[in-house]
């Protein structure tokens, strides 16, 4: 009897977490009614953040320790995915270094498209999908600035391991609702979102929609409302949440935190997001019931297995909301997601097309960052290239592709550029030195200004290495993070 | 058994542009300005010249590519003119080119040139611009300044300088070049500054400020080559001759490979070790009277003088304080200002250095003329600290 369920969860959230007060103040000249949302903070994408990135390093976390060989598909799921036509999970597949030959999908058009993508994706491993399936949700909310939205937002992702066999959680029910409610839409030519009243949303779309929802994915697995013990629906409408499970009978203390103080909604990724904090927190035999709202409701059951205990360490949620750096400059949130047309100077002129012969040619040395171990003497080089760089070996063609992603290393000489362009000047790029070695001159990205040093210990992230707005493109590379 | 190019070539005549912001000036202007200065002073006629060596490193900001750019501002008498690039290091790798010419036999008189004009782009410092298409796609998006600053990183850590007194050193170097700046009339900057003006400038790349960084200039600087015997023949009695011409190109080990710490450019030490081989130097302290360096930035000046065997591994910083590299000092460096004040048009820089031992050495050097040098060493340095180009060239006086 199949017995599909998550076998891992990772998350990843940007580490600017910008203040909703900064939001406010620059707005509530405006509009003096967002001072209502104006608590905690949201987190923000830097400016080479997006939702291929922040789906890229959840999957790292959710992969953590696992033979990525295994992975047999990855979905993406996301409203805000940077390419229309060019598939983003694709992107994702080559900056993991999986396998060719799996499945990769796209799962976008609502905010319901974490849970539809992730009731689809158990669906593939129930019908006979080898390995893992891994489902991604991924986010970076585009709003209008001083607008509700903007404050109530945040941008994130994360990540399963869905398989079959040893699961720490196991999909003991589910059920979906289809119903064309348009509490906001986002047409093919427009930037942003277009919402209906809120009142209207929550009477005759959360509390009429979801319920039925819910009471058919426990209907599907046998269970009571009673037996649910964390409940999750994002909403960013207040008190929802709470509304919905007492009319569907869920005990009012199962009722999930959204993190609405700590991280905002993250649109698509958040079910899933909430998901992974739950199982972050669960003990074995614990039922968890997701449910996604968006012209419609899928609601699942997830039952906690034993297996939970012995899940390696990761990031996780907790992980992603500790590694956090408060941003009081809202004009930084504005400049980073366009929503401002800054003045970078002359240098910023440069033509950044992006030639996809090249980039299709280096795509595991750029996309994958993969270099070379010479099999003669040992030496780690990056990038891979014919000659070994070892000046007692010089070996002709002998390197393997040896990933270095997930290799640790520490800043030999850095510097901090205000001349060159940069979107968030200074940059900083410098000489990292990987552990076992290997080294590369190379872009630091969410630097801590007050602690980066040489010396200082760093890992390497996915992340937007150039953005070609005349064209719609972005080039990705890897940069050095400092270490947690 | 190569014989080195000691002694075989000699300098005929030397001319160099103005440096600066030339507003008024097309890249061909400064080219002729440089070269009729040149051609008079080597007291032979255009027709003589029988190969041209033209170098620019940004060519797509003024002239374009090829020799075409030289020959037709000299109209010259169709001869070959070949065009070289090699980053910063550009300058000298023309006149290389011409001496190695003269040298070979294959000609008796060769001209090399170096010209930039760099002030058309509309902002200060060097133009951005692609380093290629495949490194365009992971490169930073280094500047001059924040590739050096790398050094200074480097530096502090290998030999564990304090930041802050590693950047009086720096500010120090700064300041000498200055104060020996103002003493020529061709330099593009031409005032003294304070150590505390210097420390205090704004910051463009940690911690490099903008008086770590030299001057981007519009400027052309040229050398007409010969034999002894021609230059002889000519009439000369007294010129300057080539000791040594030696070039080194990283292969890509600092960059790649864990042996490079980061405080040194690796290339200027093997090129200086070969140049000294071949110039007959053993203790280049005691012999050199005087170094045109590649102080392109402050920091690069003072840990050349470690590479060239100048200063002790880990000492420069110190030496610099103690005033060994001033004018009036052991081991006069930048007697003309350097790229940090007489300029830096990047093609022509490596002649311009040549330009200022060829005047020393002859003792044309008016107010700022060293005590009569004998030997003089120039270093010319393209790319970046961990994968680059340099050049070092050893020229002095004829005693044949």
């Amino acid at each position: 009897m199949p017995n599909p369920g998550i076998t891992a969860f990772g998350a990843y959230l940007p580490r600017l977490r910008l203040q909703r007060s900064a939001i406010v103040r620059a707005n509530a000249w405006a509009n003096s009614a967002l001072a209502a949302h104006g608590r905690g903070e949201r987190s923000m994408c830097n400016w080479d953040e997006d939702a291929v990135t922040m789906a890229v390093e959840a999957a790292r976390d959710a992969l953590s320790g696992a033979d990525r060989s295994e992975v047999s598909a990855v979905h993406l799921a996301s409203t805000t995915l940077p390419f229309t036509d060019r598939q983003n999970s694709g992107i994702c597949a080559e900056a993991l270094n999986l396998e060719t030959e799996i499945g990769t999908l796209d799962v976008t058009s609502s905010l319901r498209a974490g849970t539809t993508g992730l009731a689809n994706a158990l669906g593939a491993v129930r019908a006979g999908a080898p390995g893992q399936v891994l489902f991604i949700a991924s986010e970076h909310r585009r709003s209008r600035t001083g607008t509700p939205q903007e404050l109530l937002y945040g941008d994130g992702a994360a990540a399963l391991c869905l398989g079959q066999g040893d699961v720490i959680a196991r999909l003991a029910g589910r059920h979906s609702i289809s119903v064309d409610f348009v509490d906001h839409y986002r047409g093919q030519q427009s930037e942003f979102d277009y919402d209906w009243e809120e009142r209207w949303v929550r009477d005759e779309g959360y509390l009429k929609i979801v319920p039925p929802a819910v009471a058919g994915a426990l209907r599907d697995c046998g269970l009571d409302a009673g037996a649910i013990d964390r409940f999750l629906l994002p909403c960013s409408l207040r008190r929802v949440p709470e509304m919905v499970a007492r009319q569907a009978g869920i005990r009012p203390e199962a009722v999930a935190d959204g993190m609405q103080q700590v991280c905002g909604d993250t649109g698509a990724a958040h079910a899933v997001l909430m998901l992974c904090r739950a199982l972050e927190e669960a003990e074995p035999g614990e039922r968890i019931l997701v449910a996604g709202f968006g012209q419609g409701c899928d609601a699942l059951v997830f039952e906690v297995t034993e297996a939970i205990r012995s899940l390696s360490p990761r990031r996780g949620v907790s992980g992603a909301l500790a590694r956090r750096a408060p941003e009081e400059n809202y004009d930084r949130f504005l400049t980073f997601n366009g929503l401002v047309d800054k003045d970078f100077g002359k240098r910023a002129e440069v033509d950044r097309q992006t030639p996809l012969s090249t980039l299709y040619r280096n795509r595991r040395m750029l996309t994958g960052f993969v270099g070379g171990r010479c099999e003669r003497c040992g030496t780690v080089q990056f990038p891979k290239s014919h000659y070994c760089v070892n000046p007692n070996c010089g070996a002709f063609d002998s390197q393997a592709d040896h990933p270095m992603a997930d290799t640790p290393g520490a800043v030999k000489t850095w510097t901090a550029d205000s001349l060159t362009f940069s979107i968030d000047p200074p940059a900083y790029f410098g000489m990292v030195q990987f552990e076992g070695g290997g080294r590369l001159m190379v872009d630091f990205t969410d630097v801590d200004r007050e602690t980066f040093d040489i010396g200082a210990r760093v890992g390497m992230q996915f992340r937007v290495r150039e953005v070609d707005s005349e064209r719609g493109f972005r080039k990705y590379f890897w940069k050095a993070v400092q270490s947690d | 058994m190569a014989t080195g190019i000691k002694d075989k070539v000699a300098i005929l005549g030397m001319g160099c542009s103005k440096f600066g912001e030339r507003w008024d000036m097309e890249a061909q202007d400064l080219m002729v300005e440089a070269f009729t200065e040149c051609i008079a002073d080597a007291g032979i006629e255009k027709d003589r010249i029988e190969a041209a060596w033209l170098s620019t490193a940004i060519e797509s900001v003024h002239v374009g590519s090829s020799g075409l750019p030289l020959s037709v501002a000299l109209r010259l008498p169709y001869i070959p003119v070949t065009r070289v690039e090699n980053f910063c290091a550009s300058g000298t790798e023309a006149f290389r080119g011409a001496v190695y010419a003269v040298a070979s036999g294959a000609c008796d008189v060769a001209l090399a040139l170096g010209c930039e004009k760099l002030k058309d782009t509309g902002y200060g410092g060097l133009p951005q611009r692609t380093r290629g298409v495949t490194n365009d796609m992971y490169w930073p998006n280094l500047s001059a300044p924040g590739m050096f600053a790398q050094l200074a990183a480097g530096y502090r850590g290998a030999h564990g300088v304090d930041k802050d007194d590693l950047k009086r050193a720096m500010a120090r170097v700064s300041v000498k070049s200055h104060a020996n700046g103002t003493r020529n009339p061709k330099a593009h900057l031409r005032r003294e500054v304070s150590e505390e003006q210097v420390l205090n400038a704004p910051m463009v790349a940690e911690p490099i400020g903008l008086y770590d960084c030299c001057g981007v200039s519009d400027g052309a600087a040229c050398a007409i080559v010969t034999t002894p015997d021609i230059a002889r023949e000519l009439g000369k009695t007294e010129f300057v001759t080539v000791k040594a011409m030696q070039l080194s190109v990283s292969n890509g080990e600092e960059a790649g490979h864990s042996g490079w710490d980061g405080s040194y450019v690796k290339t200027t030490r093997i090129a200086s070790k070969k140049a000294y081989e071949e110039a007959g130097i053993r203790n280049p302290r005691a012999e050199l009277d005087m170094t045109e360096v590649h102080d392109c930035f402050s920091i690069t000046e003072l840990v050349t003088m470690e590479d060239l065997g100048l200063a002790e591994e880990g000492r420069a910083w110190r030496d610099v304080l103690d005033g060994v590299f001033d004018a009036d000092g052991e081991v006069p460096c930048q007697i003309d200002g350097g790229l940090k004040c007489f300029g830096h048009p990047i093609g022509a820089s490596g002649l311009r250095m040549l330009y200022e031992m060829y005047l020393q050495l002859l003792g044309r050097a008016g107010e700022r003329q060293l005590d009569d040098p004998q030997l003089g060493l120039t270093h010319n340095l393209g790319g970046f600290p961990h994968m680059n180009v340099s050049s070092v060239s050893i020229v002095g006086r004829y005693e044949g």
